[in-house]
């Protein structure tokens, strides 16, 4: 089999010739390609959050509606939450981690390019594994935050919260291998003359996520591990009547948690610090302030988890110190925001899609920013907290911030991901219908938080004020899908159309645009050599003018690492493991024994397969 | 020359967004909202409402300024293609420093109050003066303790005007936060160990508060009201209240609740008002202990005890058992609102959650006890009975 497989990638490389085909795809283990994965199968995910989205605002739209059971939207938000945030933004991320981190480092592939098919696949089995849960209609019903003691068997005897824990835990195997390997690529695989402070920007903030992968995901792992042995084995660490305690859970999970909305915002603060430079025709303004801000709110992300907490009354001197410490964040992320005004500044800004949705980041990050400060004072926080206001802030933050700052990723890198330019007046109705859908969808719910509405009720009774904001959210939440339809389109339409973007679209700064649009499949036939930040920029003025078009090569004698089907093989077997300790007390130990045995088939057969 | 007609036009503009400004900003205003966090009523919500604003203000100086400048930049750098390339400039120490320095100072602004306040919301209240309140969460609903009036009720908190409450809180199974908006911020309930806030209520009224921790199916309707009342008022609420003693035992009841209500009295610090309340509940007493000769409410008695009613839910203010699953009624034909604020309590629906309460409530723990309407009516009567 393996040399089947070997045989088939070495024919491809003399051969000059894409391999194509399913086959090709599933055993790919091209960081690109993986990226295009990553990015489609989040993709599908994201729409799947957005539909349920707006099955909520549907019956949020007006007081005492019943167009949903108190179950069904418990089940939705739930699962919106643990969508969006595990399913659509980290990897949307990781897409971009794929396709443009080795792109923009001058490698051929990431460190371990089978492990990078692996987190993929995994990612897949982990998204699928969460959803399933619908068929079964015992989708999760807890929230993301999945607060003890309810989920302890007690208080959610279904299997509802079975399938939120190990799908989590199979999505925590993806992160786990994904940052490792990133790491590793990042530190090891960078172009001769690439120096940690030439680094491109987005790297740098992709590098300092992985950094933030690593060290928080072993903790929700350990926390989930507590909670299965909680509702499997009788334990109680979460169980009062048992002598546990819930609130350790809030620890544990926030520990996690803080850091995690940082790994689903750096990627996007990298993205936009990107395109501002590129679009202003302005180097970066503070490279090394913005690398070091990055560095320091990551820092600082894990001392401020009980912020989320202040609620619980944890007492003055903890609320005192994570009071001050969240405040702090503050001036890093400010600083940013100061910097990359400091790169328009002066600029001679290209009004184009991208550059549209980075600026409009910023204007909602502002927000967003704003707000969080607000309710890092504990006395204030008090009524802020658990109400729409913080729903408010929150969606500033990641879909104003991440999701914005993605959606530029996505129009920018589109002609190198597909050798097409995305079409501009579509992506600029794209721009201003989200931007007003997000507006009118998110802003009214600061007024309805602080006048009292609390999160995650299905409903609220008409007397309280809340019925005309409500209806005015739900109808921006419309307003808002549309604008995904307009990108739908602006996708079908330019896949239609002829695959002629030239390499070099935005006059970009970074070693992505001297290569071919789509990369060839060894990136560089040449590996760069780097001898500044903005390597492209500086030929390019070498040079008085543009470069020319790079050919396509036949790229003979240059080493790829051969195709493989093992790393799928490994992690059907994972997440059959998985799915045979949910099913303890059904199936006995076969379950885990037959995911296991196929997990380690595919280890053994994976690590003795022939390099190539 | 292109950026003055640019200036020039935006009035016109401003001028047509301005009205529909104003109806936004009227849509905001907390008038509109009952449960609103923006307008305190007590002293311990004004020390996070006086920072809230401190910070509001604060955030709006920022919002403006940076917004602003990036506005500006938005439309003062536009460049075109041919354009020759602007001045390539990397950076600048100084402004770093100071768009560091400057948020740090705006940042300590915040922060002193910040741990002011920090401190005075902890700092528990005690003394003579102070009334306790025990607040115990339920999936979903809302128990009522006073301790030293020996008093329970549920999902309507009545509270003095004017005298410090200090609320020490508990659940009995899942977390939850209780949240009295204008009195308190939230504070969450957990099954394990005891939180508390305290406030002092400053107007008499009626007013909505509801869990704000999610804690399963029915999160959405774990309402409560909060009744304050002037202090004369409670006294009334709590000398009737003390009527409601265990069934049929009126006469030994009317010794220990004239003590009991005495002792409500030194709570308040309103002694010389004790002497008429005392007097006045004797009688009140004496018409609680002989029940209505209404053959419906005879019926529904009898009801109560064969449908099982009476095994979740107690029927006595005065000293009752903790650890019910269901809320108290003892008064249940005084309040506002059943469900746990969720509905109007009127005889109608009171029928219908008592023959079907999932209809109304999906995943309540009250089960559908098969009680047909004729049944229900006589439920009705005899709950009616209980105020």
């Amino acid at each position: 089999m393996a040399t089947t497989a070997l045989g088939h990638r070495a024919h491809a490389a003399a051969g000059h010739a894409e391999p194509t085909g399913i086959w090709s795809w599933i055993t790919t283990v091209d960081h690109k390609r993986i990226g295009i994965l990553y990015g489609t199968t989040a993709f599908m995910f994201f729409l799947m959050g957005g539909i349920e989205a707006l099955l909520l605002r549907i019956q949020l739209g007006s007081p005492d509606n019943t167009f949903l059971s108190p179950t069904t939207y418990n089940e939705l938000f739930t699962m919106h939450g643990t969508t969006m945030i595990f399913l659509a933004i980290m990897p949307i991320s990781a897409a971009f981690f794929n396709f443009i981190i080795p792109l923009q480092i001058g490698a051929r592939d990431v460190a371990f390019p089978r492990l990078n098919a692996f987190s993929y696949w995994v990612f897949l089995m982990g998204g699928l594994f969460l959803n399933v849960s619908w068929l079964f209609g015992a989708a999760p019903d807890t929230g993301w935050f999945g607060y003890a003691n309810l989920t302890s068997r007690q208080y959610s005897p279904g299997i509802n919260v079975d399938f939120w824990l190990f799908g989590l835990q199979i999505l925590g195997v993806a992160s786990l291998a994904a940052a490792v390997n990133f790491f590793t690529t990042v530190l090891n695989l960078r172009a001769p003359g690439m120096r940690l402070m030439r680094m491109p920007i987005f790297t740098w903030m992709s590098f300092i996520t992985q950094v933030l992968l690593l060290l928080a995901f072993p903790v929700i792992t350990v926390a989930l591990i507590l909670l299965m042995f909680d509702r499997f084995f009788g334990t109680n660490f979460y169980v009062p009547s048992g002598g546990g305690d819930p609130l350790l859970w809030q620890h544990l999970f926030w520990i996690f948690g803080h850091p995690e909305v940082y790994i689903l915002i750096l990627p996007a603060f990298g993205i936009i610090s990107e395109i501002l430079p590129v679009f202003s025709r302005k180097p970066l303004f503070g490279y090394a302030a913005m690398v070091f801000s990055g560095i320091f709110i990551a820092f600082l992300g894990f001392g401020v988890w009980s912020h989320h907490m202040f609620a619980t009354g944890m007492g003055p001197i903890a609320d005192t110190y994570f009071s001050l410490v969240t405040m702090l964040i503050a001036i890093p992320t400010g600083v940013k925001i100061f910097n990359w005004l400091g790169t328009a500044w002066g600029g001679s800004i290209q009004y184009k899609t991208p550059m549209y949705f980075a600026l409009g980041f910023i204007a909602m990050f502002i927000i967003g920013g704003l707000s969080g400060v607000m309710h890092a004072s504990p006395p204030a926080d008090l009524q802020q907290t658990d109400t729409y206001f913080v729903v408010a802030h929150f969606h500033y933050v990641m879909f104003g911030g991440s999701i914005f700052g993605l959606v530029a990723g996505a129009y920018y890198w589109w002609p190198k991901m597909f050798g097409r330019v995305l079409n501009e007046r579509l992506g600029k109705w794209h721009f201003w219908l989200m931007l007003i859908g997000f507006n009118v969808t998110f802003f009214p719910m600061h007024i309805l938080g602080l006048n009292g509405m609390p999160r995650r009720v299905y409903t609220y009774p008409a007397g309280l004020g809340f019925e005309t904001l409500n209806l005015l959210e739900t109808i921006g939440a419309f307003i808002l899908a549309s604008s995904f339809a307009v990108f739908l389109y602006n996708i079908y339409r330019t896949w239609r159309g002829p695959r002629n973007a030239p390499a070099d679209p935005w006059n970009g700064a970074t070693l992505e645009w001297s290569i071919p649009s789509p990369p060839q499949e060894w990136n560089f036939a040449e590996v760069p050599v780097v001898h500044g930040r903005d390597p492209l920029w500086e030929a390019k003025r070498e040079r008085s003018g543009p470069l020319p078009e790079p050919a396509r090569v036949s790229g003979e004698g240059i080493h790829l690492p051969n195709p493989s089907y093992w790393p799928l093989v490994t992690a059907l077997g994972l997440t059959a493991m998985m799915a045979g300790v949910m099913l303890i007390h059904h199936l006995g130990p076969w379950g885990i024994l037959a995911g296991g045995a196929i997990m380690l088939f595919g280890i053994f057969n994976w690590v003795f397969e022939p390099a190539g | 020359m292109h950026l003055r007609i640019r200036a020039l036009r935006l009035p016109r503009r401003v001028a047509f967004v301005l009205p529909l400004l104003l109806l936004f900003a009227a849509g905001c205003s907390p008038e509109h909202y009952p449960q609103t966090g923006l307008r305190p009523l007590s002293d311990y919500a004004r020390i996070g409402d006086d920072i809230q604003n401190t910070t509001f203000y604060w955030a709006v100086g920022v919002f403006v300024l940076v917004e602003g400048a990036l506005l500006y930049a938005i439309f003062r750098f536009r460049g075109k293609p041919d354009d020759p390339e602007p001045r390539q400039i990397h950076g600048n120490t100084a402004i770093e420093i100071i768009w560091t320095v400057v948020p740090a100072l705006i940042l300590a602004a915040i922060a002193v109050p910040t741990v002011r306040g920090i401190f005075e919301t902890n700092a528990i209240p005690k003394g003579p003066e102070v009334l306790t309140v025990e607040v115990v969460g339920h999936q979903w609903w809302w128990e009522f303790r006073y301790p030293d009036l020996k008093l329970t009720t549920a999902n309507e908190l009545h509270i003095p005007v004017g005298q410090t409450v200090l609320v020490r809180m508990g659940s009995g199974d899942v977390i939850h936060s209780f949240w009295p908006p204008r009195f308190a911020g939230k504070r969450d309930v957990f099954p394990n160990r005891e939180t508390r806030m305290w406030f002092k209520a400053e107007k008499a009224g009626e007013y909505p508060g509801q869990c704000a921790e999610f804690c399963g199916i029915e999160h959405g309707r774990m309402a409560f009201r909060v009744m304050a009342q002037t202090p004369d008022e409670f006294q009334a609420w709590v000398a009737h209240m003390q009527t409601l003693g265990p069934k049929r035992a009126a006469a030994a009841a009317t010794d220990s609740v004239r003590t009991a209500s005495a002792g409500a009295a030194v709570q308040t610090g309103k002694t010389p008002a004790a002497k008429p309340q005392a007097g006045g509940q004797d009688t009140a007493a004496a018409a609680q202990a002989a029940p209505p000769s209404d053959p419906a409410y005879a019926a529904g008695e009898k009801l109560f005890m064969a449908k099982g009613c009476v095994g979740c839910h107690s029927l006595q203010a005065v000293d009752a058992p903790k650890g019910m699953i269901g809320p108290n009624l003892a008064n249940v034909g005084a309040r506002t609102t059943i469900g746990a604020g969720s509905f109007k309590n009127t005889d109608e629906t009171l029928a219908r959650w008592i023959q079907n309460p999932q209809l109304l409530k999906q995943g309540v723990l009250m089960p559908n006890l098969g009680v047909t309407p004729d049944e229900a009516k006589s439920l009705v009567a005899f709950l009616r009975a209980h105020k």
